[in-house]
């Protein structure tokens, strides 16, 4: 019995040893600030990792890199600790969210010239929507939401977002699990912003969403990609960015922007008020937009990117020209998301909740 | 050292300090945010607003999720510790209870995710009963597959204190009965049942309690369409950004937990007048 | 008959509980990204798991807390028995009521509980937070395992000790420390396996950029799981089999039940 004690405590010790070894060349993770550091939260999976590592080689400065799911998960953990990241990728309705409520800070045009030269005037003109004067962010990715379906099992094209309440395709759909993107498609199918406060409308299209509750398989937010692939499903709401990942890994699969019109977005980097690391957020920054590492995000990530000179890049013409890559947006309806106030968004949430609850 | 209560007070004090700290002062947090509105003023809409809409239903459906898995861990389990405690006797019990135990040291999340593998549409079980040439089965983000995560996770809280009272039974018991003329099944229900119902309560309270307050296993396997209190108060808490919303409802999940520990604090009182 | 009816139940279970792992096994040698293909027979994830750094880190992350939490815990709660020995009954059962609140109260709400707390105090940053919490639910543990041992100890050896002369503390190494040795490690050990085994409490309490292997894969699980993770969890399994073979069972699995 002692014996066997012993052996046991000796593994134990054997494991501390282990353990602190590692520690001591790995770094606990710990994200303490100070000098050589840089705290960046971001979406999930939206880098090609690689581009970490080659920043961190260039400029010496060590990278603690987290990722949030939604904009609603990101803001609760900022809100919580508005100096607990240097920067951060939210999306448009988020950043003007971020800038009322004073989390963020203004950025210094002279310390971005690359991202002023390599990203589209059409991006910047896009951002003053939710940023005024381009004073807070640089445009990161951008894209649309629409429907991916995968045509061995839908047998007419899609073109409407009424295809999500088909009865036929029960079991099938797969819908985005964040509150604006669910709200969305009923809301335009009903021909109403995207943006409504009026309560008469919101009721209207969580009823929609209730009714449609039994059809759909689950609400996801990145599985939909690996569904889709795996023809767990036959439809999904998914971001343009996902499409071409998808459609290189399953041909079957067909990514439409329904004719009732849709959402489109640009997710930027900003620097939050709290940042403790602002000389290496701007290095950030810059390194993300050279012409070289956004094509190396693309070809990763596979969304947008509002880098001219990335695009310039691209070698195959089909992509670089494609439909769904770099869509020509004056051929569609579409609307950004714009910050609703802590009373919209709390409305936004109550009817969310009676959804989900259902 | 063992009388002197001097030396006592000051080797405990650490603990005592850790203790206040970090259990008490919590717990009193949670009372004061449940109990107060933002704007620091004493109310009780945070805890009676489990009375209505989302709350409510998410309650009902997780006592009615946790008391299936309860039940069907016990159907699963009994048997099965009946059967442990009879072989054991021979076969070293060691590797037995390996066997059942060691899954418990992978993380639970991953074998809970596993199960999406095999449990979807297109998925490993489907799979084979399509070969077989029988109907494939709608599981996966239903309650049911939720159910079956928690019974998956849950089934060795059931099974160890079931094995436990089960064969620490006094085989003399047996072969008295036997010799009185009593059939297996008698001696099932008047003897065996009675004499583990210890081992019933505590298996039944640790296999309850989590399963009521579980969020992971139903994102997991819920496909996010199913609310259970779990996942209401963890949302309250990382995504709607309330503090007194959550910790209302905490207090009210604390209810059921005091009303579970009563019975098991009652079972074991019992246990040990029995000596 | 009975018999081949018994044997056919027992494996039934055994498939249920094994099932998953399989295929966890099964899909860290899948050379396809996605969980939903199976694209061929590969070993690269066991090279790149190697390579990968949040990975890593959350893995080192798991282990410090484990190992630093568990010797803490273990040191705490071993001498808060002692100290329990020689006081009155009701204070020692106020104490041993205390204790038992992080074990008998749901993960979610002793999350909760000690995240509003840490909040407070503003310590939102790496792991301490983590640290902190996880003594806290392992002294329990500990006190659990010792208690019961200590109660047994005949205090006449080491007064006898004392009355030869020896220093409180030498006696009480001497003779004391090694009858309750036992059940001071398979303390520990619990300690260390609750640790390793969390994730709701974990999940409210970690700080910003902190990971351990549980929240790491709870946030990979949303966005499907990367292969490499697999073939770390193949490789635990591995371990954890490795080293039950080299010590027969596991210790003390009973006190484990007593969790949750």
């Amino acid at each position: 019995m002692k014996k066997k004690m012993s052996r046991f405590s000796a593994l134990l010790m054997c494991a501390a040893c282990f353990a602190f070894m590692l520690s001591g060349c790995g770094g606990s993770g710990g994200a303490q600030g100070g000098a050589g550091e840089l705290r960046v939260f971001n979406w999930g999976e939206y880098i090609d990792p690689e581009v970490i590592a080659e920043f961190q080689e260039e400029t010496g400065i060590r990278v603690v890199y987290e990722e949030f799911e939604t904009n609603e998960v990101m803001y609760a953990k900022l809100a919580q600790d508005p100096s607990a990241y240097d920067v951060l990728c939210p999306s448009d309705y988020m950043i003007s969210k971020l800038i009322e409520q004073d989390m963020l800070q203004e950025l210094d045009a002279s310390r971005l010239t690359v991202a002023h030269e390599e990203i589209g005037d059409s991006y910047w003109k896009e951002s003053e929507g939710f940023d005024p004067g381009n004073k807070y962010s640089v445009p990161y990715c951008w894209g649309t939401v629409g429907i991916l379906y995968n045509k061995t099992m839908v047998s007419e094209p899609v073109t409407s977002w009424s295809v999500l309440w088909d009865e036929q395709y029960a079991g099938s759909i797969l819908m985005q699990d964040s509150v604006r993107d669910a709200m969305m498609i009923p809301l335009v199918m009903n021909g109403v912003s995207m943006n409504t406060l009026d309560e008469a409308e919101l009721e209207k299209a969580t009823q929609m969403l209730i009714e449609q509750k039994p059809l759909v398989q689950a609400y996801v937010v990145d599985q939909v990609r690996d569904k889709m692939i795996g023809n767990e499903a036959a439809i999904g709401v998914i971001y343009s960015g996902e499409a071409i990942y998808t459609q290189r890994e399953n041909p079957d699969l067909v990514y439409v922007i329904p004719e009732e019109g849709s959402n489109v977005w640009i997710d930027s980097w900003v620097i939050t008020n709290g940042a403790k690391n602002v000389d290496n957020a701007y290095a950030w920054i810059e390194y993300m937009s050279r012409p070289e590492v956004a094509l190396k995000n693309f070809d990763y990530i596979t969304y947008s990117t509002p880098n001219e000179g990335a695009r310039a890049l691209i070698e195959d013409e089909a992509i670089r020209n494609s439909e769904i890559a770099f869509p020509d947006l004056s051929r569609y309806k579409l609307e950004t998301y714009v910050y609703l106030g802590e009373e919209g968004d709390a409305l936004y949430n109550d009817y969310w909740m009676r959804i989900k609850s259902e | 050292m063992f009388k002197n209560k001097k030396t006592s007070a000051a080797l405990s004090a650490p603990y005592t300090a850790w203790m206040t700290i970090f259990i008490i002062v919590p717990l009193l947090m949670i009372f004061y945010y449940g109990l107060t509105d933002s704007q620091g003023s004493l109310t009780l809409a945070n805890i009676t607003a489990i009375g209505y809409g989302v709350y409510f239903k998410s309650l009902l459906l997780a006592l009615w999720l946790s008391f299936l898995c309860t039940l069907i861990c016990f159907i699963l389990a009994y048997p099965l510790a009946l059967i442990l405690a009879r072989v054991s006797k021979n076969a070293g019990q060691g590797l037995i209870i390996t066997i059942f135990i060691l899954p418990m040291w992978m993380n639970f999340l991953l074998r809970t995710y596993a199960w999406l593998t095999l449990l979807e549409g297109n998925g490993i079980i489907n799979g084979i009963l399509s070969f077989l040439h029988l109907p494939t089965q709608h599981m996966i983000n239903t309650p049911t597959a939720i159910v079956f995560g928690m019974v998956y996770n849950f089934l060795p809280f059931m099974v160890l204190p079931l094995y436990n009272a089960i064969s620490r039974i006094d085989t003399a018991v047996f072969e008295a009965a036997r010799d009185l003329g009593a059939g297996r099944r008698q001696t099932l229900f008047r003897i065996t049942l009675p004499l583990s119902v210890n081992g019933i309560i505590s298996g039944v309270t640790m296999v309850f309690i989590p399963a009521l307050t579980t969020f992971a296993i139903s994102t997991l396997l819920g496909g996010s369409k199913v609310l259970l209190i779990g996942n209401v108060i963890e949302s309250t808490f990382t995504q709607v950004y309330d503090w007194h919303l959550g910790s209302g409802l905490s207090i009210v999940l604390m209810i059921f937990i005091i009303i579970n520990m009563i019975i098991s604090n009652i079972s074991d009182a019992r246990q040990e007048a029995e000596g | 008959m009975k018999k081949t009816i018994e044997r056919g139940y027992m494996v039934l279970i055994l498939i249920f509980m094994y099932a998953p792992i399989v295929t966890m096994i099964a899909l860290s040698f899948n050379a396809s990204k996605s969980r939903a293909k199976w694209g061929g027979f590969t070993l690269q994830w066991y090279g790149s798991l190697f390579t990968d750094g949040p990975i890593m880190r959350a893995l080192v992350n798991t282990l410090v807390v484990a190992v630093l939490s568990s010797l803490i815990a273990t040191i705490i709660g071993t001498v808060t028995c002692i100290a329990l020995m020689g006081m009155r009954t009701r204070t020692r059962a106020v104490i041993m009521g205390i204790t038992n609140i992080p074990m008998i109260n749901a993960d979610i709400v002793t999350g909760i509980s000690l995240m509003l707390l840490f909040r407070v105090l503003g310590l939102t940053n790496g792991f301490l937070p983590v640290l902190i919490a996880h003594i806290t639910f392992n002294i329990p543990f500990v006190m659990l395992s010792v208690l019961p041992r200590l109660k047994q100890v005949e205090p006449s050896v080491y007064e006898a000790a004392l009355d030869l002369g020896a220093t409180p503390v030498y006696a009480f190494m001497k003779t004391v420390l090694p009858d309750i040795m036992p059940a001071v490690i398979s303390g520990a050990l619990m300690a260390f396996t609750m640790s390793i085994d969390d994730f709701i409490i974990t999940y409210f309490t970690k700080g910003v950029g902190f990971n351990t292997l549980s929240t790491l894969i709870y946030s990979e699980v949303k966005k499907g799981i990367r292969p490499e993770i697999y073939a770390l969890s193949a490789l635990i399994f591995i371990a954890v089999l490795t080293l039950l073979f080299f010590s027969d069972r596991i210790p003390k699995w009973t006190a484990r039940q007593k969790k949750d």
